[in-house]
This record gives C-alpha cells, sequence and structure tokens, in this order.
C-alpha cells in the first residue's frame, strides 16, 4: 500500500532565472495580442474564418492542451484503481501540471469564445443543450478543473502549514479522487465526440463514431508520455535524481494501451472500408502514417525492457507518444479537416503567440510551485 | 492482494454494468417536419441572377451593402453595387452563378452555366441545434424556421463546424460578435408577410410556401417536359400570381428532400447539385449519429453514476492508511 513515510520538499533555488525572464517576455507579448483580441476582435490577431472557425486555440490550449494534461489522471488510475502504491510519490508533480494545463485550456476558452461575457450560460439550466457533446465537455472540463485544484490543495495547505484545513480536505480527498477520474473519462472521449457531428468536412481516416474510443486512449496514453517525459526533463533541468527504475515502469503500460489503440483503429478502418482513402493521392495518408509511425516507435521502444531502462530511449519514446496524440488531434480538428473548397488556414502571428504565451506561464508556474511548495518528492 | 483483486473485479463490474445500459439505449430516431412548416423552393432554371433578392435581404435584415472601392474608382461610380462575393456576416443570401467550359447556355451541365442562391437551409434536423451547448439555436414548433437567440450565444462557433452548410457566420472583425444566419425573415412573418427574397424575386425563382406543398410543386416540376411553355407562381405558391415560362429540363433531384434528414429550403436546378457547390449528403443528419452516441454513454447519467460509485468505493479503501497517517501524526504532536 501507500508508502507514508514518502516525504515532499520545496527545492528552492533562484526563482527568476534568465530563462524565468525569457518566459515572462513571451508572457508579456501574448498579453499585447490578448488586449487587441478584446479590443479589436477576434479577427484582428487570428486567421480564424467561417470555414474554419476552430484553430490552434482550441486545437492546441483545449484538446491537445488537456490531453497532454492527463498525467494526474493516468496516474490516479495506476495508483488508486491499479493498486500501484510504488508511484504515490510521482503523484502530486502529476497533479500540478494537469492542475495548470486544465486551467490554462480554461482562460483560453475566454480568449477563444466570441461572446466570453454570456458564457457562464453553460451553467443555467434554462439553457443547456442535452443533445450538446459541447455542453458535456464544457460542464465536464470545468467541474474537473476544480477537482484537480481540491486534489492538488494538499501541497499549498502544507507549504501554508493549515493543520486544520489539511485534515479536512484529506478526509474527503478519496471522493475527489474517484470524481477525477471519472471526469476526465468522461470529457476526453467527448473531445473526440466533439467531431461526429461535423460529418463529412472530418476526413475519412479520423472520421469514425468510435472516436472517443480512440481519444480516450490515446490521451491515457499521453497522460503516462508527459509524466515520463516531464520528470525525466525536470531531473535534468533543475538538477535531481532520475527516476530511472519507477518512469521505465510507467512507460511499461504505454506500448498496451497503444497496441489497443492501434487495433482497434485500424480495424475500424479496415471494416468500414475507409481504408481505401490511405491509398489516395494528397496530404492525408502522409498524415496519418506518420501518426502510425511516432506510435509504432514508443510501442518499439517500451516494449522493450533493456531500452526502456536507458534514460535517452525512454525519454524520446515519451515524447513521440506525446507528439504522436497531439498530431492525431490536430489532423482531426484542423490539417485533414475540410469545410470545402475556397477555405485556408495557417495560424496568424497573434494567435501563435497568445498559445505560446499560455505555454510560457504554464512552465513560469509549475517552476515557482516545485520551488516554492512541497511538490515533488526528497530524494532519499 | 486478495482484497485489491476483489476491488479491481468491483471497478471491472460497473464498468460492464456500464457497457451494459449502453445496450439498452436505442439510437434516436429522425426528427418530422412540423405539418405547417414554411419553407423556399429556389428554381435555378428560372433565376436570372439580377440579385433583387440580395438587395431585398439586406434592406429587411437592416444588413449594411458591401462596396469594393477598387472597382468602384475604376467604373467611376460610387455604392451601386453590392460588391460582396460569398455568404458571409453581412450577407444571409446570395446569387452565385457557376460555369462550365464555354459557359455558352444557361442552365447546361456541359459548356453552360446556371445560378444557385444560397442561405440557411432551414434543416428539418438541423445539426446546428444539436450543436448549441447553450440553445442558442433553436427550430421553431409551427413554422420550423431555425431562429438565433444572441442572449444565449457564447460565441463557441460548434454551429459553424457543425453545419453541413457552413451556414452561420461569425462576425470576427467586433470586439462584441454574434452568429448570422438567415431566419427566414421571421420577423416579416410575424407580420404575415413573406420573406423578402420571395418577395422581391421577379420570376418565381425564389418560392415561399409550405413545405409539404413546395415538395409536391417541386416533384410536378421535375416531371414537366422539357420545351414546353408552363406556368410558374410568383412569390408565394399560392399568391395566384403566375408567369409563363418556358421548361428547360431539370437535372433529376429535388435537393433537401432527403439530404441530411431534409431541408425546409429546396432546390432545383438544370446541372448537378455537386457543381453548384453543394455537398452531397445522405438521409441521415451527422445530431442523429452524435446525440444516438451520446445518449447511449450518459442516458440519464446512469453509466457515469454506476461508475463513479465504484471509482470512489475502490479509492476509499486505497487511502485508508492516508486519512488515519496524519490522525497518527497529530496525536503524536500533541
Amino acid at each position: 500500500m501507500t508508502n507514508m513515510t514518502e516525504v515532499y520538499r520545496p527545492i528552492g533555488g533562484r526563482l527568476l532565472t534568465r530563462h524565468f525572464y525569457f518566459l515572462a517576455v513571451l508572457v508579456l507579448i501574448g498579453a499585447y495580442f490578448t488586449l487587441r483580441r478584446f479590443i479589436f476582435g477576434i479577427g484582428d490577431v487570428s486567421n480564424l474564418s467561417d470555414g474554419f472557425p476552430w484553430g490552434i486555440w482550441i486545437t492546441y490550449d483545449v484538446v491537445s492542451g488537456t490531453a497532454i494534461a492527463c498525467g494526474g489522471y493516468a496516474m490516479a488510475l495506476l495508483v488508486y484503481i491499479f493498486n500501484r502504491g510504488q508511484f504515490h510519490a510521482m503523484i502530486r508533480v502529476a497533479l500540478l501540471a494537469s492542475a495548470f494545463g486544465y486551467t490554462l485550456a480554461g482562460a483560453s476558452i475566454l480568449v477563444d469564445v466570441g461572446r466570453y461575457w454570456q458564457l457562464y450560460n453553460v451553467f443555467l439550466p434554462q439553457y443547456m443543450n442535452l443533445n450538446s457533446v459541447m455542453l458535456e465537455v464544457a460542464l465536464c472540463v470545468t467541474l474537473y478543473t476544480l477537482v484537480l485544484w481540491i486534489e492538488f490543495s494538499p501541497a499549498i495547505l502544507e507549504a501554508m502549514r493549515a493543520k486544520r484545513a489539511l485534515r479536512f480536505v484529506r478526509h474527503a480527498l478519496f471522493f475527489f479522487i474517484g470524481l477525477g477520474i471519472l471526469l476526465p473519462t468522461m470529457h476526453q472521449s467527448s473531445l473526440g465526440s466533439l467531431l461526429i457531428i461535423a460529418g463529412h468536412k472530418v476526413h475519412p481516416l479520423w472520421q469514425t463514431p468510435i472516436i472517443p474510443l480512440l481519444f480516450l486512449i490515446t490521451a491515457i496514453a499521453m497522460g503516462y508520455g508527459i509524466v515520463v517525459f516531464e520528470s525525466l526533463y525536470a531531473a535534468v533541468n533543475l538538477g535531481r535524481r532520475l527516476e530511472t527504475d519507477l518512469l521505465s515502469r510507467i512507460g511499461a503500460i504505454i506500448p498496451w494501451l497503444l497496441s489497443v489503440y492501434l487495433i482497434i483503429r485500424l480495424g475500424e478502418l479496415a471494416i468500414s472500408g475507409d481504408s481505401v482513402y490511405l491509398w489516395q493521392p494528397g496530404l492525408e495518408p502522409w498524415l496519418f502514417i506518420t501518426e502510425i509511425a511516432l506510435f509504432l516507435y514508443a510501442i518499439w521502444i517500451l516494449f522493450d525492457a533493456k531500452k526502456r531502462q536507458r534514460p535517452t530511449q525512454l525519454f524520446w519514446s515519451a515524447l513521440a507518444v506525446v507528439l504522436a496524440g497531439t498530431l492525431y488531434r490536430f489532423d482531426a480538428f484542423l490539417i485533414a479537416y475540410n469545410p470545402g473548397p475556397g477555405w485556408h488556414y495557417f495560424p496568424a502571428v497573434g494567435e501563435m503567440m497568445i498559445t505560446l504565451a499560455i505555454i510560457a506561464f504554464e512552465v513560469m508556474a509549475y517552476l515557482f510551485f516545485v520551488k516554492k511548495t512541497p511538490i515533488l518528492a526528497a530524494d532519499s | 492482494m486478495n482484497t485489491n483483486r476483489r476491488d479491481f473485479l468491483k471497478v471491472a463490474l460497473a464498468g460492464a454494468a456500464t457497457a451494459l445500459t449502453t445496450n439498452t439505449a436505442q439510437a434516436r430516431p429522425p426528427k418530422d417536419l412540423p405539418p405547417d412548416a414554411v419553407g423556399i423552393l429556389y428554381d435555378a432554371t428560372l433565376c436570372i441572377g439580377c440579385k433583387a433578392c440580395e438587395v431585398g435581404c439586406k434592406n429587411a435584415n437592416a444588413m449594411p451593402t458591401i462596396t469594393d472601392p477598387a472597382l468602384e474608382q475604376a467604373k467611376d461610380v460610387h455604392a451601386i453595387w453590392d460588391a460582396s462575393s460569398d455568404l458571409d456576416s453581412r450577407n444571409l443570401n446570395k446569387i452565385k452563378a457557376f460555369a462550365q467550359g464555354t459557359a455558352a447556355v444557361k442552365d447546361r451541365e456541359q459548356d453552360g452555366y446556371s445560378f444557385i442562391k444560397r442561405a440557411c437551409m432551414h434543416c428539418v434536423d438541423p445539426d446546428c441545434i444539436s450543436a448549441c451547448p447553450v440553445s442558442a439555436l433553436t427550430k421553431d414548433p409551427l413554422t420550423g424556421i431555425v431562429g438565433y437567440n444572441p442572449d444565449a450565444c457564447i460565441g463557441c462557433r460548434y454551429c459553424q463546424l457543425a453545419c453541413p452548410f457552413n451556414i452561420p457566420k461569425f462576425e470576427f472583425d467586433k470586439p462584441f460578435p454574434k452568429i448570422v444566419k438567415c431566419e427566414m425573415c421571421r420577423h416579416l412573418q410575424a407580420q404575415g408577410e413573406i420573406p423578402a427574397c420571395c418577395a422581391a424575386c421577379p420570376t418565381g425563382a425564389s418560392l415561399f410556401g409550405r413545405v409539404s406543398d413546395l415538395l409536391q410543386e417541386g416533384q410536378r416540376r421535375l416531371n414537366l417536359p422539357p420545351g414546353t411553355y408552363q406556368d410558374y407562381p410568383l412569390h408565394r405558391l399560392d399568391s395566384g400570381q403566375q408567369r409563363s415560362a418556358e421548361v428547360r429540363g431539370y437535372h433529376p433531384h429535388l435537393y433537401g428532400e432527403t439530404e441530411t434528414g431534409g431541408t425546409q429550403y429546396l432546390l432545383l436546378a438544370g446541372v448537378p447539385f455537386e457543381n453548384l457547390g453543394l455537398p452531397a449528403l445522405g438521409p441521415e443528419s451527422s445530431a442523429q449519429l452524435s446525440e444516438t452516441i451520446q445518449h447511449t454513454l450518459y442516458q440519464g447519467l446512469a453509466a457515469p453514476t454506476l461508475l463513479l460509485g465504484g471509482l470512489v468505493y475502490t479509492v476509499y479503501r486505497r487511502t485508508e492508511a492516508e486519512r488515519h497517517a496524519d490522525d497518527v501524526e497529530e496525536r503524536r504532536h500533541d
């Protein structure tokens, strides 16, 4: 069971490094474009159009960003449902990244929706449309963001030495952990379901009635991928001990998930007959092949007990999982999305800067929290 | 370890129950056309491309005229033409021309050309309405008109993604934008008038009427012998006003009769509709599939509730040590 001797400590060190200032500049540039968006409208900073109403703000910040933020969800599944207590020490940092990922996805929704001042209408029963996949996503993501902060709150309360509150939270936490597993299961699949109604505009290599299942499996795989990637990356950059053994055991889960995913995805293409689109000219078959190749690369490395013990191999294969899942989402929502002749989309500078600023802010907040609050398990 | 397996089994059972409840859910049936639903029959073979409908539409809906400064300077005119080239947030209704080869003869597929009028199709089973999270788009239970309520809209633009015809448009250039689409002049219909485009059309190409009557009229026209002269009603099907015109020959398809579950805006033309930029759509709306999948998973929230129960119970068992840890710790400190 859970090892209760584990200790979390702020890692300390200077916060205002040169990297930190660089990130701050990115955030300021993004803030400038965000201001322009609210004064002059969405068209002033973006290349969004009536043909491509959704661009990188939705496809990256929300659809891919929350999948990349599935580390907390994936680790909770592992520790609490599959009872692998040895990974407990990694949950906190995974939750931190998840809480930021989801919170900033929420923030970018405020930038993306046109009538943001009425956004609370999704919570008003007289307006709710229970047929809408978007409603389910909106409610679920909002609720899960709250749940993530509750799950993460012990770290903050420990830093504040708020003993009474901490005890209270600890006793109620089991419910929020359970809810925190249910909600991503619901909305990560629904993020895929969003596309079903777009019908013929989504390329047949991506459009399928089982898209919710495919989005769910890849989101969980991306969750494990990002935990491994983040841990190795942070260890190197923050000068901490590599937890290769633990990470390789997390990495070992990924190829099973990806194999199930590939069997379902390729099987469905074969059964539905949509596999004929693989032999058609154009960019789409190549995008599809790139996704599959990245997934296969990760499977090949991570199924091999020797290879996945090596930090470099582990690092690149974990990154491949995250990239493959992100490309899958970009292809389905944007690159292979075709609203008809005459419509094209490539993100504008302002659009990209806003997204970059959100990522930069996420990294800054991560650095602040791991340096100032007890998030990372103390090196023994 | 045994207890762990048991706990895992319980979650698995909850999962199985989830899967089982899904089997009991039914596919969402197609939506029916309201009996008195109104619509427009557009006959491209009657259209002369005069764009009187566009002018009427803009006047009736207080939409701005779009000018082309370069063109106006070249021709030394001012504010004569409405120069927009497609539907957008300032154009609810658009006449477009499609040409093939030499474009010598109207309504002919080879070396011919045809007009087409584009506006909201007012689907019987609209994808946009299914998509909208806040019910900003609604279908009038009597007229079947798909209307927009800006007070509900959050501007997420999911309706744009959902619409197979790319009809809802968004004011990307405004700080406080709205969705813009044809609402079949419901404000005029409320006063007993007909949509401005049909009132303005001089040839009967845009014809207002009850959808059930328009469907009959459309089928009747498909059977008219080409080359003969026939009487075509003007403005509205039962206006009593008529005009005699030569039957130019129809492409044998009434577009909108079955497409995406049927539309209240019906189209006839002399050339195939794919050539006119209209998508080939099956008889079922995407909304039907989307809602079937969504309601299968979430019917009455039964499956998620069951799953939540299993999850919370399992986590409760697993965190026993954690819950008691700080009690022990505190007792030690006291």
